[in-house]
């Protein structure tokens, strides 16, 4: 080991710039690795309240006569809030059973069903939700911010509420069969 | 024979009226063409596929986002309302610039900058040698047939003593 | 069976792997010479056991062993041989062995030359090398297993190591094939020109550790790695451009760079390599620059890492697939590890870097070089700041943005402007001293014949006041390097008496170095002009046709004449469209722009119907998402005028480098010679 001048003073790297330089790497490192574990992170979990969020409503499916639904508001019943898109092929295959499990829930008017549309298009939603006679309340998720918020990986994936607006369920994927959606929905009624 | 006159001056007038309203309807002007739409969903990004632009991507979600600026050209919509729709819509990831231009362009101009100031200063404390340094240089460089750097050094400092 | 007993074989290596880097760092600290050897006999093990365990994939691979997960995968019954073999790389697992191959050969390369004089370097480049293959191999040993088999479980199908209870051995009839787009014939060398760059730079950053290590930071560590270091720059070059090309060719949006996150991040590595490249020239001549080499090649070596791993397998992933992979974290880790040892040494080393003379003047070529390295550590952080803000973005604001490409281009190019303006002057600048009127008097030639191209441009061609900047920079650098080049040879021919052509020859021969970097650069003035084409005058169009009806656009006339549809040989579906192409009457020839569909990737490819000249390219699309039938189809036209020059320039590129790289023996002695000075004095002061 040598240094090449005599008696040039050993200066080495000034502490306030060694503070610069490892503050700058390792908040440059770290602000990676939080960006890196949201990524990890699944959908929302359950036992997590859901925070407020407002759907609009598109016209013709309102319910209760209101054109925007605040999430709060429905506290005391139960919410079963599906994701779901014109363009996602295997949302056809649960739209049906859907809209019958619906069809069901609804006169007890302790359930209510709402359908988000995720980065879709009005009239080519709307013709999804005519074709499988869709009738609970569906709107556009504007600037996917509700799709933010449960950090959905795809479509179709629905979540089950309860009555004190706690998540309980998560389905990743078409529902198989009317009993699936049953037996999501009959255990929060409780 | 007055009726039958009546009835068929009745229907002309009826197709004539049919007529005239059905072409005020349709004054919205002529389909926008492929290359105009296209100019619109070039600066966007499809919102579901990963890195996509609007004008290539070849999903069905895609050629409905193409038809809907298609649509909303015909109404005469201008490129900045279509744009902000898509914003309201899918959010501002789909703009292929981010919103906020001054912060994205900042950080790295301040770093250059930055980086320059401190590469002239730096050069500035070369360019004037300590006594010490520039003996211990000396020493160095007699190994070195470098001499037109002294004499070129020993010009500079005339020149600044002028 | 044979799969366990390659995963055997991998198992095996990564303890030998873990055994070198032991063994060299104990043999190191304790002085014994025994187990340093141990250790690079060690690491020259593993060249046979990878081998060993590829040979077993590609066997694998070959004979639709679907019960293996990445064989299923990558493969299927339709591929020709000759491409379930690159399948290899096809996939992640299959691309982290490759990665591991590659360097196991690279590392016994360098252990099998004469270590006489640089044996404190030894210990070390072996941990370096071996810690990084001990990381690849390990997450296949771990994470990727390319030899994890299907297992029917109770609950479905899935991929393990080792046999699981109650289940039994999954043999798919078929596989899902190779990803299509890397089916092209010219394209399946893209991955591994890429992975032969980015391994190549771990050589120059092993020895770069040493040096900081063993303190021996003098420009020994330089000279040794100095050809890895062209051949890695070579081999990361032209893994881009076939990049480019590919992307041109076969992934049909007309375009050869989008800016996509994954483009940038096997770009940037490129952008601190070629400023190591120049930067470690100014450390051998002037011993000048030496914090910079340290800290350039460090940067190459984690962008490589960061570049391997979003790149992964060749095929454009996405950086959201790659944040959510179960292996994110374990690279960052891997990165954040090393980059913080090797700047911890830097900062210990610090004072030992100094400069051994100093630079006296702003335009001498030493300072130039400086410039040089900004610029380039400029455009870095440009496209750095562009992969990360959308990140901090929605950390911050929780709004997620893109960064597309006109940022880059507006910030890069400037940027990109003033490298050029640098290509032009540096040449002409001296070691040690230069000012305005020196460099003034060798360049106003050139400045003079560069504004006569841009007068004439401007009368022909066009009045875009870029454009005309653009290809005023290309010609002055065009004319600087000739006239160099000129210059040397004319000295020659005068001194020699050779006739100019043996000249030119014998110069260029007798130093390599500055004239194969010189035709380089010549090369990349090519390759700008195609770049300057295609982003500023390339028109397109959009429209339906139906047969015989006809489309025109940047003076061709293009007309649909017919389109079949028929089975190709391995597995696909072809739409073929003719056209015929039409310029002022004049019949040109015709163009089969086609639609393949693979049936067991399920995936659709468009192979655009190119016309290529070096004016411009006609490059025609058959738009897949529309309706084609022999009624009507919708084609996308695009004029991409003089993008052939980039293709061109990359092929003078390949000269240049060779040139470059080619062996010198002068230069090695003329080397020691100035250096014998230098290791006097660093001996004399121990």
């Amino acid at each position: 080991m040598t240094e090449s001048t005599i008696s040039a003073p050993r200066r080495g790297v000034p502490i306030w710039a060694q503070i610069i330089i490892w503050v700058f790497l390792v908040g440059l490192l770290a602000i990676v690795a939080v960006g890196l574990s949201r990524a990890q992170q699944g959908t929302v979990q359950p036992g997590q309240v859901i925070d407020n969020f407002t759907l609009p409503i598109y016209s013709g499916y309102e319910w209760d006569g209101k054109s925007e639904i605040n999430i709060e508001e429905l506290r005391g019943k139960v919410v079963v809030i599906n994701f779901w898109a014109s363009w996602c092929k295997p949302c056809e295959q649960e739209a049906t059973e859907l809209q019958t499990a619906w069809k069901e829930y609804e006169p007890s008017g302790k359930v209510v069903f709402l359908g988000v549309d995720y980065v879709d298009t009005e009239p080519e939603a709307r013709v999804y939700l005519k074709k499988f006679r869709v009738s609970y309340p569906n709107g556009p998720d504007l600037a996917t911010r509700i799709s933010q918020y449960f950090r959905i990986k795809g479509v179709p994936e629905t979540y089950f509420v309860d009555k004190n607006g706690v998540l309980q369920n998560v389905q990743i994927g078409p529902f198989t069969s009317i009993d699936q959606i049953r037996a999501q929905i009959d255990p929060l009624l409780k | 024979m007055r009726s039958s006159r009546i009835t068929f001056y009745a229907l002309l007038l009826a197709l004539i009226l049919a007529g005239l309203w059905t072409n005020s309807a349709s004054t919205q002007g002529p389909t926008p063409t492929d290359d105009e739409v296209n100019r619109i969903a070039k600066q966007l990004y499809c919102p579901v596929c990963e890195s996509t632009p609007l004008d290539v991507c070849p999903t069905e979600a895609c050629r409905h986002w193409r038809d809907l600026i298609r649509t909303m050209l015909a109404e005469s919509k201008s490129e900045t309302e279509i744009k902000q729709y898509f914003v309201e819509q899918y959010g501002a990831r789909v703009l292929a610039e981010p919103p906020n231009r001054l912060i994205s362009y900042l950080v790295p101009t301040v770093a250059i900058l930055l980086g320059a100031f401190m590469l002239l200063r730096g050069f500035q404390k070369w360019i004037k040698p300590s006594m010490m340094e520039s003996n211990l240089e000396n020493s160095k460089r007699e190994a070195k047939p470098f001499q037109d750097v002294y004499i070129a050094k020993l010009e500079e400092e005339l020149k600044k003593r002028k | 069976m044979i799969a366990n007993f390659g995963f055997g074989v991998l198992a095996i290596t990564f303890l030998v792997t873990l055994y070198s880097v032991f063994a060299a760092i104990y043999g190191e600290r304790k002085k014994i010479p025994a187990m340093v050897e141990s250790a690079r006999r060690a690491m020259l093990l593993t060249w046979p056991l990878l081998t060993l365990t590829a040979s077993i994939l590609i066997y694998l691979l070959v004979n639709d062993h679907y019960e293996v997960q990445f064989v299923y995968e990558v493969t299927s019954r339709s591929m020709p041989t000759y491409l379930k073999v690159t399948a290899w790389w096809g996939g992640q697992a299959g691309s982290l062995l490759f990665w591991s191959w590659l360097m196991s050969a690279f590392a016994s390369l360098v252990t099998l030359r004469k270590w006489d004089r640089d044996r404190e370097f030894l210990p070390w480049v072996i941990v370096v090398a071996c810690v990084t293959m001990a990381f690849f191999i390990g997450m296949s040993v771990f994470f990727e297993n390319p030899f994890a088999q299907l297992y029917q479980m109770p609950t479905g199908v899935e991929a393990h190591t080792f046999q699981p209870a109650a289940s039994i051995l999954f043999i798919p009839q078929d596989g899902n094939g190779l990803n299509p787009l890397l089916r092209h014939p010219g394209m399946v060398i893209h991955p591994p020109m890429l992975y032969l760059g980015f391994v190549s730079f771990v050589i120059p950053y092993a020895f770069a550790m040493a040096a900081l290590i063993t303190g021996r930071i003098d420009d020994r560590w330089i000279r040794i790695t100095r050809r890895w270091t062209l051949w890695a720059w070579m081999f990361l070059s032209f893994g881009l451009v076939l990049g480019g090309r590919w992307a041109y060719d076969v992934l049909g949006w007309g375009g050869y760079w989008g800016w996509d996150p994954v483009e940038i991040a096997a770009f940037m590595p490129w952008l601190t390599g070629t400023a190591f490249l120049h930067s470690v020239m100014i450390q051998e001549k002037r011993g000048l620059l030496k914090h910079w080499n340290m800290l350039l090649i460090i940067l190459t070596y984690d962008l490589v890492i960061f570049g391997t791993f979003l790149t992964r397998s060749g095929v454009l992933s996405s950086v959201h697939a790659f944040a959510q992979s179960a292996i994110g974290p374990l690279f960052m880790g891997f990165v954040s590890t090393t980059l913080v040892t090797s700047v911890a040494l830097i900062i210990y080393r610090w004072d030992s870097l100094k400069s051994e003379t100093e630079m006296t003047s702003l335009l001498s070529r030493e300072a130039l070089f400086l410039l040089n390295n900004l610029l380039f550590m400029s455009i870095l952080v440009v496209c750095f700041w562009g992969v990360i803000f959308p990140l901090i973005s929605e950390l911050f604001t929780g709004q997620t943005v893109t960064v597309g490409p006109p940022f880059y281009e507006r910030a890069t190019g400037p940027l990109f402007a003033a490298l050029m303006f640098l290509m032009g002057i540096a040449p002409l600048s001296a070691w040690g001293h230069s000012t305005v009127k020196t460099i003034g008097r060798a360049i106003w030639k050139p400045i003079v014949g560069a504004l006569i191209v841009t007068a004439i441009m401007f009368a022909t061609y066009t009045r875009n006041v870029i454009a005309l900047v653009g290809f005023f920079l290309i010609a002055l650098v065009i004319l600087v390097t000739i006239y160099e080049y000129w210059r040397g040879a004319n000295a020659r021919q005068k001194s020699q008496g050779e006739n100019i052509f043996a000249a030119f020859w014998s110069l260029t021969g007798r130093n390599r170095r500055r004239y194969g970097g010189y035709i380089i650069h010549l090369s990349m003035m090519l390759m700008a002009i195609g770049i300057l084409g295609i982003e500023l005058f390339q028109v397109e169009t959009q429209g339906a046709l139906e047969v015989n009806q006809q489309m025109s656009v940047g003076g061709y006339d293009v007309v649909y004449q017919d389109i079949a549809q028929f089975q190709g040989p391995d597995g696909r579906e072809v739409t073929r469209a003719v056209l015929g192409v039409y310029k002022g009457g004049e019949y040109l020839g015709e163009l089969n722009p086609r639609i393949d569909y693979y049936y067991d990737a399920q995936q659709t490819m468009t192979i655009p119907g190119q016309r290529s000249t070096l004016r411009d390219d006609l490059y025609i699309l058959l738009v897949d998402w529309e309706p084609a039938s022999a009624t009507g189809a919708t084609f996308k036209i695009f004029v991409n005028p003089l993008v052939n020059w980039l293709w061109l320039g990359s092929l003078l590129f390949l000269v240049g480098v060779v040139i470059a790289a080619w062996p010198e023996k002068d230069a090695e002695r003329v080397a020691v010679r100035a250096n014998a000075s230098v290791q006097q004095q660093t001996s004399a002061a121990d």
